[in-house]
């Protein structure tokens, strides 16, 4: 039992002392490939992998908790520290789930300003998942290039406001400021840089290397049936063979009028997954060149206007007084969003991202509940390492692409 | 009297250099500080830009090692939950003498943003930390600068661990 005061160890329960010849290894919670704090109770017999029970909860903060006792726009730095390798990704699921809640349309130029950095976090998060995959096998030179690009990436990040990892930098309504001056030049030459690097430097070193071939082919198998069952999403899924991305089956911000692809992978294995995130950032950035034409039609309005949630913007607050009272009250009490509940699912890096959200009428959310696809990565974990050798169960974890600040919450 | 005086102490003279035990331990163990690879949450992936291409920790000596038993320095990055808390303690325990410890991030300082039942508030409560790091996240250029306080320190006391104590171990 836990003792208020006194910390003990969490495994009286799991028996390792056995008598047959099965060896039971304890993998984490502090194992550098565990990406993050990851529990492995692995049963071996030999090499292989007879049962895997994934321990989860190391890294628990009580995120969800704290959304009950904190306005909307409180929360909102928070999410920020769930998936914190794509930042930006959580902070506009979670500001869409609210704007859906309260019912406001953001001015297209926020729109437009919303998914490049969507997808500028897209990059971010697959160059490090090639950086850290690569390591976790073997390929030390590919995470120091990849981090090289992913920096280049964080410095548009934070041209733009000002924090390298944790973002924040959406607004339920919009976002806070305009793209900062020669920001889309920036943006234009890092994608012709992105794209040159993918080609010269990532595939040539990766795609037919015989040691990543061999460690990551027919690694990691997961057949279109256990993925359904196990409610994976994003590469999890499209690796498969199942064509879904919710940018495609439910279009939110402007990815409704993008013309981009999907690739899917039939391959059910570690590199086909790999494959993909290769393929998405090329899509990505076919993404980001049509948004910076379509940039400079739209109008300046950053924020939506809805003078009862959203703060009025600072030159109305400044000079009208009844702007300055609905300011006053929505900060210092914060936003009422009407009585109802939502769910809006967006497609993040990882996977199918949503935020569920009661709302009582109250200026704190009732109940919130983050749908993280890692959770559901992480659980899966029990089905298809069984049958794998201890040396591919790194290569796995690693192709699964979670991150415990979602897993645990 | 001697026909001609040599400086001993001087490059100009004999190869020989005067010091004293303690410089001389303490600049290999300030030069030489192998942090263990504890990445606990956010602050973890600013840890691994710190050992990336651009900021580069190999140059000062800082080479990440997975076993604590081949770390000098434990830089706890990240929210410390309590269920890990145990985990921290021990991989601290494991550790060889001499060994630091950085508190990288508002969490690992004081729980950060994180006042709830899960987090402990502060890794202090667990571990004797030397160099509190704040941010959230500390960018990488933070994190150096902490490497360099710590190696001021290091230079700045005993190399018989023993005689240092907290007083002594006290930037000025």
């Amino acid at each position: 039992m836990q003792q208020t005061n006194k910390l003990s160890p969490f495994f009286e329960n799991l028996n390792f002392e056995r008598h047959d010849n099965a060896m039971v290894i304890n993998f984490g919670p502090q194992h550098p490939s565990a990406h993050g704090q990851l529990r492995l109770v692995l049963e071996l017999a030999g090499e292989e992998v007879v049962k895997a029970l994934p321990d989860i909860g190391y890294l628990h903060r009580g995120i969800e908790k704290m959304a009950e006792n904190m306005t909307y726009n409180e929360f909102l730095p928070t999410t920020d520290r769930l998936d914190y390798i794509a930042s930006t990704a959580n902070n506009y699921a979670y500001a869409l789930a609210v704007e859906r809640l309260i019912g406001v349309e953001v001015p297209r130029r926020a729109k437009v300003i919303r998914t490049m950095l969507l997808e500028v976090n897209r990059i971010i998060s697959h160059l490090f998942f090639v950086a850290t995959h690569a390591l976790d096998v073997g390929a030390m030179s590919v995470f120091l290039y990849a981090f090289r690009e992913r920096e280049f990436a964080m410095d548009l990040m934070e041209d733009y406001c000002g924090a390298r990892l944790t973002h924040s930098a959406v607004r339920i309504g919009g976002v806070p400021l305009d793209l900062p001056r020669d920001w889309i030049t920036n943006l234009d030459k890092f994608c012709d840089k992105l794209l040159h690097e993918l080609e010269h430097t990532y595939e040539a070193l990766l795609t037919e290397n015989r040691i990543w071939k061999m460690r990551l082919e027919n690694v990691g198998v997961l057949t279109p049936e256990n993925a359904l069952s196990w409610g994976c999403t994003g590469v999890m899924l499209r690796g498969s063979g199942i064509c879904y991305d919710i940018r495609k089956e439910e279009p939110y911000e402007l990815y409704g009028e993008l013309d981009f692809d999907i690739p899917v992978s039939t391959t059910n294995d570690s590199y086909g997954r790999y494959r993909l995130y290769m393929e998405e950032m090329k899509e990505s950035v076919k993404i980001l060149r049509q948004l910076i034409g379509m940039y400079d039609s739209t109008e300046p309005q950053l924020m939506a206007h809805a003078p009862q949630y959203i703060s009025a913007p600072k030159e109305e607050i400044m000079t009208q007084n009844y702007s300055l009272m609905q300011h006053f009250v929505l900060v210092t009490q914060g936003m009422r969003p009407p009585v109802g509940e939502v769910y809006a699912p967006t497609e993040s890096p990882k996977g199918e991202l949503g935020f569920y959200i009661k709302s009582e009428g109250e200026p704190y959310a009732y109940r919130l509940k983050c749908r993280a696809p890692s959770f559901y990565h992480t659980g899966l974990l029990q089905e298809i390492l069984v049958g794998t050798y201890l040396a591919d169960v790194v290569t796995i974890i690693g192709s699964t692409n979670i991150v415990f600040g979602e897993v645990d919450r | 009297m001697a026909q001609h005086q040599i400086n001993y102490a001087s490059s100009a003279g004999l190869p020989l250099a005067l010091t004293t035990v303690d410089k001389l331990v303490n600049w290999g163990r300030s030069n030489s500080l192998w942090p263990l690879t504890y990445g606990l949450a956010c602050c973890a992936i600013e840890m691994m830009a710190s050992g990336g291409s651009r900021y580069d920790f190999d140059r000062f000596g800082t080479i990440f090692r997975a076993s604590p038993r081949q770390a000098d320095v434990m830089i706890l990055a990240g929210t410390l939950s309590k269920k890990h808390a145990e985990f921290a303690r021990r991989l601290y325990d494991q550790m060889t003498e001499p060994k630091w410890v950085i508190s990288m991030g508002s969490c690992a300082n004081t729980g950060g943003m994180f006042n709830t039942y899960a987090t402990v508030q502060g890794v202090d409560r667990i571990v004797p930390v030397d160099i509190y790091l704040p941010g959230c996240a500390p960018r990488p250029e933070t994190l150096q600068y902490a490497l360099m306080m710590l190696q001021k320190k290091i230079r700045s006391e005993s190399a018989n661990m023993k005689n240092n104590t907290k007083q002594n171990l006290r930037l000025v």
